[in-house]
């Protein structure tokens, strides 16, 4: 449909152009922790203001119709504002409620969302009227990279929440899966654009559901960072075409931006486990089985284990002290033992440091969250680059719930499945303590030789168990 | 015959301040089971008094008394006096002398040594095989040397070694060029480096590449593909074509750098001249030259051995005695040189010549008077010798290359975009993707659509200038805040909710299903951006410092 060009259509695409500056400055802010609340109410306010000019749109507007004749576009429907009402009040319990582990959850949910709403504003366009060829070409791309979202974005958070097995789902000719699905869904838009049949963007977008969860099916546990930060994109992506779809300028912006944005964090966590992004994208990646074939040297050798309380006494004479978190640590809610033991070295003199791998925790970015909620300052905080070069001189470098990050074999051995990834050096540091449960591998499924290198230790037991007995001996 | 008595002579020449052996020596002589015999005051010019090898448990000894041990050590050459006589005269017939000798320059001197059927072992001719490096004597002054070439260097020089930034303005690093990577060459290397100075280093050998970066300088060689590397890790003479190439970088590096160390030095021949007149002429004024082969003619054109001079306003240094003007730790190091020397030949215990030994052969001139110099060659050639040239950095590297870039997307605190590729990649391949889009629609579309045409090309402009601004923004993003970044985008893209608004208007009263369908999606928008802003808000609250 094209609208006539009016006052009040200027005056609405004014409101959308500050909107998308809005939202490039909400980006922005993001660039410091000194300056991302105010970025973050930038965004709030680019939306309000979108929002705004939109209900506030005339509806004496005239659309025109394929045939020609012209209709006001009309008031909006009164259900509209109880949905609107509806969604902000869950979407407000939503974020109250949802505790800092589950960030991952909450994320991948709300990328369904948004695939939803773009499958929806697709078949809703399609519904009202049919609409001329050019425009259907979007509308089935729209619906097409939506559905993918959302099916894959469903299975994603599922995989998150622990209700579907983590487990990588490797269908043998998953590649021709996916070509034959593409062609598939070519077939169907071809018949929808051209004739206008319906059924042909019905069967198109239950190709695209499936193929989302094909996707994310074969992609395992350990590597769901990429594939929310993937998501992020598509989610980014769908907007963008909403926005074609629409003839919309602020969706097209926004989809760009998130689109890109997803992108980005995609890109450096591969780059973070060494794996390629195409892998990641046509799926059937991080289930490469480990490299049995000439098993290299398992790390024979003993672990040396150590208790809480003599722990405490190496940490009091040490003088620098490294925390390399992980998923572990999360899982076990040690982050407020963590940071007590933080505090009470800090007292004593001790300079303590975290040490964040990109790649820790299930979401780019995780592991600085609960460390914050835990009261952590974000100063001591550091990335694997900036910390990496000052364990030789650390005295005492302690790994919490973590394996693969800390794993010497990804810089050692090269028949290693995780060989070339980068990773927290923590073997150079004079003494090492690891925590750990129990002796099983990480999510690699990789023996770790840092467990028996000889400068470590492990204090195996429960994160938060073991941390509350170290802080107790430390204040004894 | 039992060798028991080891004698320390005092040094004759006039500029030598060094003796053979410090008091810390004579004492793991004494340990040894050797008995020490030292001429009284000849340690005084290194700072050793009598009464301190006298604690060691030396006995102090008149000058004749010294020369008479069975093993005599010392450290320069016996001086030959122009009568024919030699202060080497006064010792026993058939006793041992250790010492320098040079014997390919001293064969008057080899000759009146063997009238006296005395052993002489030349400690300039241990070979420079890894286990005779604890003897290498050759090494130890050479070390010394390059470290006091820096020192004197300094000390001419009018400036600061090291860069500062003053309140009264800034002054740049001093720049050091050291010709010949040796053991004096990477010396100097390290003091020069140690006073904060830029160093380069030029040598002909390949080999010495990784030696002089592991240093810290930048290396300098020629693009002429030729080894210098010759027999005994020392550089042999080189190729016309090569010394011309040569010769073009020097003069390049001339107008550049304040000091010149050179120490280029080819094993029983004159120094090569290498830094020209002229080149000194290309220097600036108040430039310093440290010429630490002015005991063999120099390396530079212009140096006078022995002196320091000055030629258009650059000093050159031509001081022999460099290692000497350390004489304490030089002595010192020595002595540690010569006791290991003497504990290779069997310590007081089984002392004698053992023609087998590797590391004794090569530096054995007289046995019992009888010439045994030079020996049969045993030591090869250096391993990489057809080593290929490196590609050179004949350009002096004025502006030093950028450091070795390291990945730092999700790392620095403030990551730059480590992979611009892969920005231009996916932009191209966005374009790309629009481009047959376009194509595809233009052919679709019917002449009412013509309008629709322009406006998608409008979109696609705008679509790619916010994939680049959004490249940039996120790029920025610090990496503690990724999570964040996530809910954010979550909530700004439930602008799709505009999408749901624009069609949930009109439907008369009614509900089509068209409308429904908005109205839900308009429903699951807003949950993200209600959720998306709050969550990200009490993030954002919990980071504090």
């Amino acid at each position: 449909m094209s609208f006539e060009f009016h006052t009040s259509e200027a005056l609405i695409n004014s409101a959308y152009l500050v909107a998308g500056v809005m939202f490039i400055l909400s980006l922005r802010g993001l660039s410091s922790q000194q300056t991302a609340r105010r970025g973050n109410l930038y965004g709030i306010i680019g939306m309000a203001i979108a929002i705004a000019a939109t209900l506030a749109s005339n509806p004496d507007l005239l659309v025109f119709a394929e045939d020609g004749a012209s209709y006001p576009v009309g008031k909006f429907h009164p259900l509209v504002f109880a949905a609107i009402g509806g969604g902000a009040i869950l979407g407000a319990l939503l974020a109250a409620r949802v505790g800092m582990t589950q960030m991952p959850e909450l994320v991948a949910l709300l990328h369904s969302f948004v695939g939803l709403a773009a499958v929806l504003v697709g078949y809703s366009l399609d519904l009202h009227q049919l609409p001329p060829l050019s425009e259907r070409i979007e509308i089935f791309i729209d619906v097409w990279i939506g559905a993918i979202t959302l099916t894959g974005s469903i299975l994603a958070f599922l995989k998150l929440r622990g209700s579907v097995s983590g487990k990588p789902l490797l269908l043998p000719a998953r590649h021709v899966l996916n070509l034959a699905m593409l062609i598939g869904s070519i077939v169907c838009a071809y018949v929808y654009v051209r004739d206008g049949n319906q059924v042909g963007l019905e069967i198109g977008t239950a190709i695209a559901c499936v193929l989302g969860v094909h996707l994310v099916a074969g992609i395992g546990g350990a590597d769901m960072p990429v594939v929310v930060s993937m998501l992020n994109s598509y989610s980014g992506w769908t907007a963008a075409a909403a926005g074609f779809m629409l003839d919309n300028d602020l969706l097209i912006i926004t989809g760009a931006l998130v689109g890109s944005s997803g992108a980005i964090l995609s890109y450096i966590m591969c780059k973070a486990m060494n794996r390629s992004i195409w892998n990641v994208i046509f799926g059937g990646f991080g289930a490469a089985p480990p490299k049995s074939a000439g098993k290299p040297a398992a790390p024979a050798g003993d672990v040396q284990d150590i208790d809480p309380v003599t722990l405490a006494e190496r940490l009091k004479e040490a003088k620098s002290v490294v925390i390399v978190p992980g998923y572990g640590m999360a899982v076990g809610r040690a982050q407020h033992a963590v940071r007590e033991l933080t505090e009470v070295l800090r007292a004593r003199g001790v300079k303590v440091r975290f040490a964040i791998h990109p790649v820790a925790g299930r979401l780019p970015g995780h592991m600085n969250v609960l460390l914050a909620e835990a009261n952590v300052p974000y100063d001591i905080v550091l990335e694997m680059d900036e910390i990496n070069a000052d364990f030789p001189e650390t005295d005492v470098a302690m790994v919490i719930g973590a394996n693969d990050i800390v794993n010497p074999a990804a810089e050692d051995d090269p028949t290693s499945p995780i060989a070339g990834m980068p990773v927290l050096q923590v073997w150079k540091a004079k003494l090492v303590i690891v925590n750990k449960r129990s002796r099983a591998a990480g999510y690699a499924g990789i023996d770790n030789p840092l467990f028996y290198k000889p400068v470590t230790r492990m204090l195996f037991g429960d994160a938060k168990d073991a941390v509350e007995k170290v802080v107790a001996a430390l204040k004894a | 015959m039992t060798v028991t008595k080891l004698g320390i002579v005092t040094e004759t020449r006039p500029d030598e301040r060094r003796v053979a052996a410090s008091p810390q020596v004579v004492a793991k002589w004494v340990k040894g089971g050797w008995e020490v015999a030292i001429e009284r005051g000849a340690g005084v010019r290194a700072s050793y008094l009598d009464a301190h090898y006298e604690a060691a448990g030396a006995t102090l000894v008149d000058r004749k008394t010294a020369w008479q041990a069975d093993v005599v050590v010392k450290l320069r050459p016996p001086v030959l006096e122009p009568d024919g006589t030699c202060e080497a005269d006064q010792m026993r017939d058939g006793a041992t002398l250790v010492s320098y000798i040079q014997p390919s320059e001293h064969a008057d001197l080899v000759a009146k040594l063997a009238t006296k059927q005395l052993t002489v072992l030349a400690m300039d001719q241990v070979p420079r095989i890894s286990r005779a490096q604890k003897m290498d004597a050759l090494s130890s002054m050479a070390n010394i040397a390059g470290y006091r070439a820096v020192i004197e260097a300094a000390n001419r020089f009018g400036s600061f070694f090291t860069g500062q930034f003053t309140a009264a303005g800034k002054v740049p690093p001093a720049k050091v060029l050291i010709i010949g990577g040796g053991v004096a060459g990477l010396a100097a290397l390290g003091a020069a480096k140690g006073l904060g100075a830029i160093v380069r280093a030029f040598d002909v050998r390949p080999a010495v590449e990784d030696q002089v970066k592991s240093l810290g300088g930048e290396f300098l060689t020629v693009t002429i593909k030729e080894s210098g590397e010759g027999q005994g890790g020392y550089a042999k003479e080189m190729s016309k074509e090569f010394i011309d190439a040569e010769f073009a970088l020097f003069r390049a590096q001339a107008k550049e750098v304040d000091i010149v160390i050179t120490t280029a030095l080819i094993p029983g021949k004159p120094a090569p001249k290498l830094w020209l007149a002229d080149m000194v002429e290309l220097m600036k004024p108040g430039s310093v030259i440290v010429d630490l082969a002015a005991e063999k003619g120099g390396n530079c054109e212009l140096t006078k051995p022995g002196e320091v001079i000055e030629h258009a306003g650059v000093t050159i240094v031509g001081y022999t005695d460099l290692a000497s003007r350390m004489a304490h730790v030089a002595s010192d190091l020595y002595g540690t040189n010569l006791l290991h020397f003497l504990d290779e030949m069997g310590g007081a215990a089984g002392f004698k010549v053992d023609l087998e030994n590797d590391a004794v052969r090569p530096a054995l001139v007289l046995e019992h008077g009888e010439k045994r110099w030079p020996a049969p060659p045993i030591a090869k050639p250096a391993p990489k010798e057809a080593k290929e040239a490196k590609p050179a950095v004949v350009a002096p590297p004025a502006a030093s290359a950028p450091p070795p870039k390291l990945f730092q997307g999700h790392g620095g605190p403030n990551p730059k975009p480590p992979s611009r590729t892969l920005g231009v990649m996916m932009s191209a391949f966005g374009i790309l993707a629009a481009i047959g889009f376009l194509l595809v629609r233009y052919q679709m579309s019917d002449s009412t659509h013509d309008i629709q045409t322009y406006k998608l090309l409008q979109h696609l402009t705008v679509f790619v200038m916010a994939i680049f601004v959004g490249f940039q923004v996120v790029w920025n993003v610090t990496p503690a805040l990724h999570t964040p970044l996530m809910s954010v985008t979550n909530a700004i893209s439930g602008i799709i909710v505009v999408g749901g608004l624009l069609n949930a208007r009109g439907g008369g009263g009614g509900l089509p299903n068209g409308l429904i369908v908005a109205i839900v999606a308009t429903f699951f928008a807003t949950i993200n951006i209600a959720g998306g802003f709050l969550v990200t808000r009490r993030m954002l609250a919990m980071f504090r410092k």
